[in-house]
């Protein structure tokens, strides 16, 4: 009884207190960044954003929240609703759970598995799924169009990100994500990172990544000014609530995704001193800002893209490009010895 | 006592998920909604990967989300949508076709039987299993793929590749239409457009207009 509890029972209570610990921090990070996103948008335009909820307008997402929640679910009656109210469950669920393998500093990560990468974009793969069926379950012209357009975008800029990421594992020779830090750490600290070396593909990434959590420039599922709020139209209260979550933490999870590949995750930019006293936990925080500070950019700065456009950019241009990449530096890599054992 | 123990949850498990792997699929096959039938196929392949996770082929598990969940449904679920097929009024005359769906059932059934019967072990199997293998934990699941694959099943691997390929120009080549009169935008022409023959700067005199 004894072994059952030590090998069963407990490993998977610290499991369970690591996980909610985890999602409670990543939701509180979420609802600022939805706060830091606002703010960006609004200070390019000269506004001033959320400025009434608490001071600078800090509890503005809490206050949503607390709207979200109090307000009555409506659900379209020619809607289908098991699969209605399971969409936002999806979405959300998806993304949540890729923040089991990120690993946030040196052996903070609740699951260190071999596959992670592979983990990560099979679960960022999955997101897909809650905008097609919120789209088909409400019945309804636009969210439809909205799914349909959903499923087309977001496979073509899984195949480029999919390249991204094997050139980065070209240069490391592992799936696990802390492996993949650890083969950045160097003595020239930041310019050991990969973006330097990788710097198209850090572009590459970026902008794909973009594309993935159809985020503006790329935001055609929900494009306001010809789909009203496309697969969102027909949700209000909690269960879009829940789609808007999901939304942003993918986002999050992307940024999390981009650090660990091209910004060394939690290394320190200088191996020298007052630098290397910084846990690396805060390292990685701020980095996972500065990505999400070009993510704000990007929306802020760049107009919306036409359908065919994204098309076209997706697979004549990032896919080409992407290929040639991994042919380039698995070239470099064989015939310079710097390929890893 | 402890191996006994893991031996119950992992049984647990593998009923677990070859339980609702199997149902699902059933429902693959039963539901009246075809939307319906393809979420079942997805949570099919879950539970597959999931089967595929308990024997530690943590690779094969992942890959078959990303391909089959990731890729492939998404599609199935795409034609679905749009088409809005009716399988109950296709299931009208499933009847008649019983005789030859349980002939051509039977056929595949003897050939599987014979093909496994006549199962013979290849001559070089002794020598693969002679060759050092790696301790089980100290090579992990994808390095081990990687090294068989691009080595002894090099030609195999890229024959593979080669159909793929030839299917993927097929599928182009049935589809690609070159219909005149079609407004395209050529992004080079575009960007290869000067000042200089984009805009004629004319001096136009009062009262005349330009002739």
């Amino acid at each position: 009884m004894l072994e059952f509890w030590t090998d069963y029972v407990w490993p998977v209570l610290v499991v369970l207190a690591q996980s909610v610990l985890l999602l409670v921090i990543l939701l509180i990070a979420v609802a600022y960044i939805i706060y830091a996103d606002r703010k960006i948008w609004a200070a390019v335009q000269l506004r001033r954003g959320p400025n009434v909820v608490g001071p600078w307008g800090l509890l503005q997402s809490f206050a949503d929240l607390l709207k979200f929640v109090l307000k009555e679910p409506v659900i379209p009656s020619g809607a289908n609703k098991g699969l209605f109210l399971l969409a936002p469950f999806v979405t959300c669920v998806l993304a949540l759970a890729a923040w089991a393998v990120i690993p946030v500093n040196e052996g903070w990560v609740i699951a260190n598995i071999n596959v992670g990468i592979l983990y990560i974009f099979a679960i960022s793969s999955l997101g897909v799924y809650g905008i097609i069926m919120a789209g088909w379950a409400s019945n309804s012209k636009y969210p439809f169009l909205a799914a349909l357009r959903s499923a087309a975008q977001m496979v073509s800029y899984e195949v480029s990100i999919g390249f991204v990421i094997v050139t980065v594992l070209l240069c490391v020779g592992s799936l696990n994500l802390s492996e993949i830090v650890d083969a950045q750490d160097g003595k020239y600290g930041m310019f050991n990172w990969f973006w330097l070396p990788l710097l198209p593909m850090f572009v590459i990434f970026f902008v794909s990544a973009l594309a993935e959590t159809n985020r503006p420039p790329f935001d055609l599922v929900e494009a306001e000014s010809e789909l009203v709020a496309g697969f969102m139209v027909e949700y209000g209260s909690t269960p879009y609530m829940m789609l808007m979550l999901g939304e942003y933490v993918a986002i999050a999870t992307m940024c999390a995704l981009g650090t660990i590949m091209f910004l060394g995750g939690w290394l320190a930019p200088f191996p020298v001193a007052p630098f290397t006293w910084v846990p690396g936990v805060i390292w990685f925080t701020l980095k996972c800002l500065f990505m999400f500070f070009l993510f704000a950019m990007a929306k802020a700065i760049v107009p919306r893209y036409r359908y065919d456009q994204l098309m076209r950019l997706g697979w004549k241009v990032f896919l080409p490009i992407s290929l040639a990449m991994v042919v380039i530096v698995a070239g470099v890599l064989q015939f310079t010895g710097l390929a890893p054992k | 006592m402890r191996g006994a123990l893991h031996m119950i949850v992992y049984a647990l498990f593998f009923y677990l998920f070859a339980g609702v792997c199997i149902a699902s699929a059933i429902m693959v096959v039963a539901s009246r909604n075809p939307v319906y039938s393809v979420l079942f196929l997805i949570l099919a392949f879950v539970n597959a990967s999931g089967l595929f996770m308990l024997m530690g082929a943590e690779f094969l598990a992942m890959i078959l989300v990303v391909v089959y969940v990731g890729a492939v449904a998404v599609l199935f679920l795409f034609v679905v949508m749009m088409l809005d097929v009716d399988f109950a009024e296709l299931r009208q005359g499933a009847l008649q076709y019983l005789p030859i769906g349980t002939l051509v059932g039977i056929v595949l059934l003897a050939e599987l039987l014979l093909v496994v019967g006549a199962w013979a072990i290849a001559p070089h199997v002794a020598d693969v299993i002679a060759a050092p293998i790696p301790p089980f934990y100290s090579v992990s699941n994808t390095e081990a793929l990687g090294q068989v694959l691009y080595t002894r099943y090099v030609y195999f691997f890229q024959v593979a590749g080669v159909i793929l390929l030839v299917a993927m120009i097929g599928a182009i080549v049935l589809t690609l239409r070159h219909k005149p009169n079609i407004k395209r935008q050529d992004v080079s022409q575009q960007v290869a457009r000067t000042k200089a023959d984009a805009i004629e700067v004319v001096k136009v005199k009062s009262g005349q207009g330009l002739s």
